[in-house]
């Protein structure tokens, strides 16, 4: 059968594309299928069981880690879309002036560095400031969290203020409206799908993180994924692939609400 | 009275700088405290004496620090070698990271290229399921994938059963465990780049090239590759950039022995007890991620002021 | 006090006093208003004309008050305003995106001024209906703006712009975004708009058709520069520059040296030879050399000798009229624009020799 030329194909790629995407979900299906196994181990399948989901349920370190990470999260995603958002209203729609440059140097700057390095550095200081203060609360986690949250919240907010008509507002003080009402008729209006990406940006991330929370936090102080992190390293039972999943599907939520909300605006 | 409007429009503009800088600040000064004063913070502590518990001891200024980082002095007779744990600790994280660049390129590349090429609908769909693994949770993939490599794990149990291999071999606990991770974890990060490029491309070039005789490989060479190379520079520097100071993946699939550079400079804040050395170390992969950032945005630069046709 | 400015006997609602604009400084200073002087009258509809980039935007953005000039006064019924922010100007924009609000609806955007105004309610709905019905987009009331056509978004954004009923109407470049039709029917509609409102419009063009049929009072404006102001007729029989005899509809130049003057005309001996009377424009005394304009149509070929001769070079059909390009006696090019009708042939060809007679009044001198 004679096959019509295609301008867009080229040998190979489709399936090293398929091959991709099953390497990319097959590890994640095994450690969800795991979650439902009856028995303790992660090798033999002994049969279908949410008794590991139940077992997460009442585990109290668990829950507890579980609140802390939604806790800081909220914290730090709410502070750093109102800093990102006030930071882009700053940033954007300019002609350059002095220090804007280095205003978009500092507010991406937890995007270029490593880590791990800004994770030692944290440790270096707030282990002296938990010194001399005698706080050792969450505090410190809010803050670092905050901090590298904010380019991620950021982004989208400065992509809608980019896009945004200033004739909107030009138009707007035409008709009466002073500056500040303006902002909240105008401009807030149209930036708000923006900053809701913004917020749930910073939330996943914020979630997400092992590496600086890990040499942050003080003792007593886990978040789902150091909790996780923890249990890693000693024997692994079904109730970590359980916990796992939870975690995977409030991230696969989100991620979809997410999508969505940027799909709509489009 | 002439002067008078630009007097108005001169203090105007001022007053605009002064609102702009207010606003930015609580951004500023939290990425200030948080993130950017902590570097200089730990510059400081690099060229410091260690302290006996970890810490330093403040005022006392050493070079032992940065020594260390390149050199080891023998307990007993005071000669000096090369560090060579650490450098092969440095040379395995940059070894270890341009393979994962490289081997995310040559899976990510058509796979970038399979979704800019579906149907307008469809593609959002396949984009979606790029995006997924991207933002659920690094520690969860990593783990994820240690199942899967464990000696009990899928790939074993099957080559078992298949009978091509008797004996599981042995993977988690290697620079293989660590390199498959690391290409798992930061796939993504090569695609999204890659597609977004793609998703520009203007396909009438490409049938240009064919209609210059040139055959499929001469079209992805000349035409396709010099015109996404934008993002293949992009997803390059995403992925080698976390690769090189990737902490969990190998701490998770390394096991203890096989160390990266993040693990390395964990130890000496753990363990080790010697912050001027880790600081040294952390400020060492600092800079040769500032080396890459540095090649990326002359690149950047470049293939911009070529600009598109 | 003094006495109150008029243009032809109109108080004038808008004055530009020496507006200077300078965007940057330095050697990347860009001068975009020199120097700009004009009056707009009360219930006037002024057009300004002008290639892009001369400066017709950056006007009414002084005027909006969008934008602070670097010298100069801005008046509005005789006040100073140029330091007043746009919102507290009795001037409305329709803007050329039209910059609807996209998250209101079209009755909200219509809304939008007077609620900012702090009108009461009962009043700002009976405006809304008020402009709506004048526009004829009653059911069109609740859309979102991002579903209505471009037609019906210019409706709006005129609605809107009216609805606070301004002293002044700023109108830049409405309908360029329109097709052909559209744009017909819409300048029709601005034209009875203005005149239901008795609100004064300052319109932005670069479409010299455009701004020939609808304005009382056109100005040719260049690099920065008024160069005209007058009626439609003025600017095209009687353009003062070459700038203007160029921007607008074809001219003839031709090159003469001015014998006297007298009673408004002068007498001018062409460079082909001959002589013809020319009028000028106000303020100005013709001598020495100067340069006379006359527009194809106000010229006529004929057989045999007459004002001026020339060798026919080219004829070319157009349907309703014909143009005859022609070469004079000095080498310089001449056309004639005349009309067809069904049966007349012309009775020359190309390379024949002819006449043409420049009718009564049409030659008028260029300053220089
Ligand atoms: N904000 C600004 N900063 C710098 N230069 C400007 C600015 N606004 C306008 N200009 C310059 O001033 C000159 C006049 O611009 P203006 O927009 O008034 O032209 P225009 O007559 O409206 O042109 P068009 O018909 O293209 O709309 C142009 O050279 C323009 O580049
Ligand atoms: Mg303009």
């Amino acid at each position: 059968m004679a096959r019509y030329f295609d301008v867009k194909r080229q040998t190979g790629f489709a399936t090293i594309a398929i091959v991709t995407f099953v390497l990319l979900y097959l590890p994640i299906a095994i450690l969800v299928i795991y979650a439902f196994n009856e028995g303790e181990s992660l090798a033999n399948w002994e049969g279908f069981s949410l008794r590991w989901f139940v077992a997460a349920a009442n585990n109290d370190a668990v829950k507890q880690a579980a609140w802390r990470s939604l806790v800081i999260a909220a914290f730090a995603a709410t502070f750093a879309t109102i800093a990102a958002t006030m930071a882009a209203l700053a940033t954007t729609r300019t002609r350059r002036y002095r220090g804007l440059t280095f205003k978009y140097a500092m507010i991406n700057q937890p995007l270029m560095v490593p880590e791990i390095v800004t994770a030692v550095a944290l440790l270096i200081v707030f282990s002296q400031v938990k010194v001399w203060t005698g706080y050792s609360g969450l505090g410190y986690l809010i803050l670092a969290h905050t901090a590298f949250c904010i380019p991620f919240a950021y982004l989208p907010v400065r992509a809608r203020l980019e896009n945004m008509d200033l004739a909107l507002e030009s138009a707007a003080a035409d008709l009466y409206a002073t500056p500040w009402k303006t902002f909240r008729r105008i401009t807030l209006p149209l930036l708000q799908p923006g900053i809701v990406a913004g917020f749930m940006l910073a939330f996943v991330i914020s979630l997400d993180d092992v590496v600086i929370t890990e040499f942050v936090k003080s003792g007593g102080q886990d978040t789902l994924p150091t909790y996780m992190l923890g249990q890693l390293r000693r024997v692994i039972t079904p109730e970590v692939n359980a916990i796992a999943t939870l975690f995977l599907a409030l991230s696969v939520l989100i991620v979809t609400a997410f999508f969505f909300i940027n799909r709509q605006k489009a | 009275m002439a002067r008078e409007p630009e007097l108005a429009a001169r203090q105007a503009h001022r007053a605009e700088i002064r609102s702009r800088w207010l606003l930015s600040a609580p951004a500023l000064i939290i990425i200030f405290v948080a993130a950017v004063g902590p570097l200089f913070v730990m510059l400081a502590y690099s060229v410091m004496v260690r302290g006996d518990y970890g810490d330093v001891r403040f005022g006392e200024f050493s070079s032992e620090g940065w020594f260390n980082v390149f050199f080891q002095r023998d307990i007993f007779d005071d000669t000096i070698t090369y560090a060579d744990a650490h450098l092969s600790i440095f040379w395995r994280s940059i070894r270890l990271s341009l393979i994962t660049t490289v081997s995310t390129l040559i899976l990510g590349f058509p796979t970038a290229y399979f979704i800019a090429t579906r149907p307008r609908h469809t593609r959002e769909v396949w984009v979606f399921l790029i995006t997924i693994p991207f933002w659920t949770n690094l520690l969860i993939r990593t783990f994820a994938m240690q199942e899967v490599i464990r000696n009990e794990g899928v790939v074993n149990t099957l080559l078992q059963a298949l009978g091509v291999i008797d004996q599981p071999i042995q993977i988690l606990y290697t620079d293989w465990a660590i390199l498959f991770g690391m290409v798992y974890v930061y796939l993504p990060l090569m695609v999204l780049p890659l597609y977004a490029s793609m998703e520009r491309l203007d396909f009438r070039l490409v049938e240009a090239g064919y209609d210059l005789y040139a055959g499929r490989f001469a079209v992805l060479r000349r035409i396709i590759l010099p015109l996404v190379k934008p993002g293949l520079v992009a997803g390059s520097i995403l992925v080698f950039i976390p690769s090189l100071g990737a902490y969990v993946t190998p701490r998770v699939l390394g096991g203890g022995k096989n160390m990266m550079l993040g693990n390395l400079i964990e130890l000496q804040f753990g363990a080790g007890r010697n912050w001027p050395l880790g600081a040294a170390l952390s400020i060492t992969l600092m800079v040769i991620v500032m080396v890459a950032l540095l090649f990326y945005v002359r690149n950047a630069s470049r293939s911009g002021a070529t600009g598109h046709g | 006090m003094p006495e109150p400015l008029r243009v032809n006997e109109r108080r004038v609602a808008v004055e530009a006093r020496n507006i200077s604009k300078v965007f940057g400084t330095g050697e990347h200073a860009l001068r975009a208003l020199d120097d700009v002087s004009v009056g707009i009258a009360e219930n006037e509809f002024f057009t300004l004309l002008g290639p892009s980039g001369c400066g017709k935007t950056t006007l009414l953005r002084l005027i909006a008050g969008f934008e602070f000039p670097t010298s100069g006064a801005i008046l509005l019924g005789g006040e100073d305003i140029a330091t007043l922010p746009p919102y507290k100007r009795p001037v409305n924009t329709v803007f050329q995106s039209y910059a609807l609000f996209p998250h209101l609806t079209v009755a909200q955007n219509v809304s939008f001024g007077l609620e900012m105004l702090g009108k009461p309610r009962g009043e700002i709905e009976a405006r809304v209906a008020e402009m709506l019905k004048l526009m004829r987009m009653e059911q069109l009331a609740n859309r979102r703006t991002d579903q209505i056509s471009g037609g019906q978004a210019q409706r709006v954004a005129l609605a809107r712009a009216l609805a606070p009923a301004p002293k002044v109407l700023l109108l830049d470049e409405p309908l360029s975004a329109l097709d052909y039709k559209l744009r017909k029917e819409m300048q029709l509609e601005l034209k009875r708009m203005q005149a239901e409102t008795g609100i004064t419009f300052i319109f932005v063009t670069h479409d010299q058709e455009e701004a020939l049929t609808m304005s009382d009072r056109v100005a040719v404006m260049s690099a920065g520069k008024i160069l005209q102001v007058g009626s439609p007729r003025d600017i095209y029989d009687r353009p003062a520059e070459r700038f203007v005899a160029d921007f607008i509809g074809e001219t003839n130049y031709l090159a003469g040296t001015v014998q006297g003057v007298d009673g408004g005309r002068a007498e001018v001996l062409l460079k082909t030879g001959g002589r013809i009377s020319a009028s000028y424009s106000e303020g100005m005394t013709p001598s020495g050399e100067v340069t006379l304009v006359v527009r194809p149509e106000h010229a006529r070929a004929v057989e045999g000798a007459a004002d001026l001769s020339g060798a026919v070079e080219d004829i070319v059909y157009f349907g309703t009229d014909t143009h005859i390009h022609t070469r004079l006696d000095d080498g310089s090019a001449f056309t004639v624009r005349q009309q067809n009708s069904r049966n007349a042939v012309l009775p020359f060809a190309r390379g024949d020799r002819i006449g043409i007679v420049v009718g009564d009044d049409a030659a008028q001198v260029l300053r220089d």
